[in-house]
C-alpha cells in the first residue's frame, strides 16, 4: 500500500501547487514533478468533464520555441509533419521521431506567426524534445529555446467550457477553431488561447507565461465555472478521458520501439515535403503498413466482465498470445473496463474468442471499434 | 485518521470484528483512500477455507490492483454481494456496508492489532 508521505522531495512544483493543497488534491510525482492524481474523486471529475466541465494543472507539459527566419524549416525537418504549411494562429498534432523512425514524441505544435512556433512535448519528453530540436537546427537561421520553466497551462475541458470561459476573456470563442490558437486576455492575464485538447470534448488550453499569473487565472476559471458544474480534475481522470477518447499515450502506446505507422498513426507523417530526420526508415514502414506485411495496429477491447484489465497484460485468441495490452482502465462512461491493445498488422479480428490473462485468469473480451467514445457534435 | 475502537486490525490495512466466532472483515478507511476508487472486488468463496496470511482475495481501484489476505483462520461462511455487486461502497463505507466476507474461526486469531497499535502503524506510512 501506498502513501504520498514522501512525493514531494526533488521534485518540481507547477505556479498552482497550493491551489491544489486547498482543494484537497492527492499529490504525486508524475514525470518528475509533483501533480494532482484526483481531488474529490476520479470518477466524479471524469464524468464533470463529460457533461460539464474540468479544470487541469498542465504546467508539467514542455513548451520550446523554435523562432526566426528559418523556423518552419526546422520544424519541417526535425518531424514528421510539414509544419511550414500550418497557417499562422492554427495548430497541429505531430511526432518526432529518430533516423529509424521510432517515436521520441508525439506533440502539438502551434504557430503563432510566420516565423515563432510553440513546441509542446509530453513532461517526461522534453528534455529528449528539446536536445533533438537544438541538433537538428543547427545550420538553420532560427533559435530554439526551453521556456518550460516559465510557462504554465491550465485545461478547461467539457461542453460547458465556452460558457465558463466567455466571461472572462477579451476572445471571441466562436471565432476560435478547433485546433487554432492566440493570444488573448483572460482574467485581465495575457494567454496563448488554444482550442485544443486530450479529454475528447470541446475545451480550451490557456498558456501562460510568467507561470506566476496562473494561480489568478485559475482562481477566476474555478469561480466563473461553479454555477455550471466545473470541477478541479487530476491526471487520473485525464488518461481514462484520454483512454475513452482512443487517444495514444507516449510510454504506453507510442515508444520510441514503434514508427507512426504501428500506432495506426501513420496519417501524421508527411512524404510531400523535403527531407527529414527519419524519412527512408518511414518510407519503409509506410509500406509494411500498407499490406499489412509487418508492423502493428492499435485494436480496442471491452471486457464482457468487470474485472478490470490493464496495460501490460497479454490478449489472447483462442488461448494463443496475439497481443499486449498498451494501456487499461473501466470506462467511467461506459460502465465497462475497456483498454487498447497492439496486434500484428494482419491479424484477424473478426474471429475467434478474444480474452485477456489478469493473473492468470481469462476475462472474455470484444474487439470493438476506436474511439470507445466521441462526443456528438 | 482515527479508527474504530471497537475493532482490531492487520498491518495489511483490513479490519476484524469478530463476534460468536464468526470473523467479519474488511478493509480500513486509511487503505481505501490510499487505493483511490474501488472499482471491482472479489472477496473469497463461501465455503473456502482460509489460514491467516494467505492471500484470498482482490480489491481493485482505478489505478491499482491489492491482494486480500485472510486475518484468521477458518471456513468463509458469507461474501457481501452488495460491495461485489456496488464496489464503491466500500471507499464511502469501510467499517459498515463495505464489509468483504465473513469467517467461522477454526482456532482463536493470533497477531491482531489494537486500535492504538494500527493508528500507530498508519501514522508511520503517513
Amino acid at each position: 500500500m501506498t502513501s504520498d508521505g514522501g512525493a514531494s522531495a526533488n521534485l518540481r512544483e507547477t505556479a498552482l501547487r497550493s491551489a491544489h493543497e486547498a482543494l484537497g488534491a492527492t499529490l504525486v510525482d508524475f514525470a518528475g514533478w509533483l501533480m494532482p492524481l484526483r481531488y474529490s474523486g476520479e470518477k466524479a471529475e471524469h464524468t464533470a468533464v463529460r457533461e460539464k466541465a474540468g479544470l487541469f494543472d498542465l504546467s508539467h507539459m514542455g513548451e520550446v520555441r523554435v523562432t526566426g527566419p528559418q523556423a518552419a524549416d526546422v520544424l519541417d525537418y526535425a518531424m514528421v509533419g510539414f509544419l511550414s504549411k500550418v497557417t499562422v494562429g492554427r495548430a497541429r498534432y505531430t511526432m518526432i521521431t529518430d533516423e529509424d523512425g521510432g517515436v521520441l514524441d508525439d506533440l502539438i505544435v502551434y504557430r503563432l506567426a510566420d516565423d515563432d512556433y510553440l513546441v509542446v512535448p509530453n513532461a517526461a519528453n522534453a528534455g529528449t524534445v528539446l536536445a533533438a530540436l537544438q541538433e537538428r537546427a543547427q545550420g538553420f537561421d532560427a533559435r530554439v529555446e526551453d521556456r518550460s520553466a516559465d510557462t504554465a497551462l491550465i485545461a478547461l475541458q467539457g461542453p460547458a467550457a465556452v460558457d465558463i470561459l466567455a466571461p472572462l476573456t477579451d476572445a471571441d470563442l466562436s471565432e476560435i477553431k478547433y485546433y487554432a490558437g492566440y493570444r488573448h486576455t483572460v482574467a485581465g492575464q495575457p494567454v496563448l488561447l488554444a482550442r485544443t485538447g486530450y479529454t475528447g470534448e470541446d475545451g480550451f488550453e490557456l498558456f501562460i507565461e510568467p507561470a506566476s499569473a496562473a494561480p489568478a487565472v485559475w482562481e477566476a476559471l474555478l469561480k466563473a465555472g461553479e454555477p455550471h458544474g466545473l470541477a478541479p480534475a487530476g491526471l487520473s481522470a485525464r488518461d481514462t478521458l484520454r483512454l475513452e477518447a482512443g487517444m495514444p499515450l507516449y510510454g504506453q502506446e507510442l515508444t520510441r520501439g514503434l514508427t507512426p505507422f504501428d500506432a495506426g498513426l501513420g496519417r501524421v507523417v508527411k512524404f510531400d515535403k523535403g527531407d527529414f530526420v527519419g524519412r527512408a526508415a518511414l518510407e519503409r514502414a509506410a509500406g509494411r503498413s500498407a499490406d499489412s506485411s509487418g508492423g502493428r495496429r492499435l485494436i480496442g477491447l471491452s471486457a464482457r466482465g468487470r474485472r478490470p484489465i490493464r496495460k501490460d497484460m497479454p490478449l489472447l485468441r483462442d488461448g494463443e498470445q496475439v497481443g499486449t495490452l498498451t494501456s487499461g482502465a473501466p470506462s467511467p462512461t461506459l460502465g465497462t473496463p475497456i483498454a487498447m491493445a497492439y496486434v500484428d498488422a494482419g491479424l484477424d479480428t473478426s474471429t475467434g474468442e478474444f480474452a485477456v490473462d489478469v493473473r492468470g485468469r481469462t476475462e472474455p473480451v470484444d474487439v470493438v471499434e476506436l474511439p470507445f467514445y466521441k462526443r456528438e457534435r | 485518521m482515527s479508527v474504530p475502537a471497537e475493532l482490531s486490525y492487520t498491518e495489511e490495512h483490513e479490519w476484524v470484528s469478530i463476534s460468536d466466532g464468526v470473523a467479519t472483515i474488511g478493509i480500513t478507511k486509511y487503505a481505501a483512500e490510499a487505493l483511490g476508487e474501488i472499482v471491482f472486488v472479489e472477496p473469497p468463496e463461501t465455503g473456502a477455507t482460509v489460514a491467516a496470511g494467505d492471500t484470498c482475495g482482490e480489491v481493485e481501484s482505478t489505478k491499482s490492483v491489492s491482494d486480500i489476505y485472510a486475518p484468521v483462520n477458518g471456513e468463509v461462511v458469507d461474501v457481501n454481494a452488495a460491495a461485489v455487486e456496488d464496489p464503491e461502497i466500500i471507499g464511502t463505507d469501510p467499517y459498515g456496508q463495505g464489509w468483504l466476507f465473513k469467517v467461522e474461526l477454526s482456532e482463536e486469531p493470533k497477531d491482531l492489532l489494537s486500535p492504538e497499535k494500527y493508528t500507530q502503524l498508519t501514522e508511520g506510512e503517513g
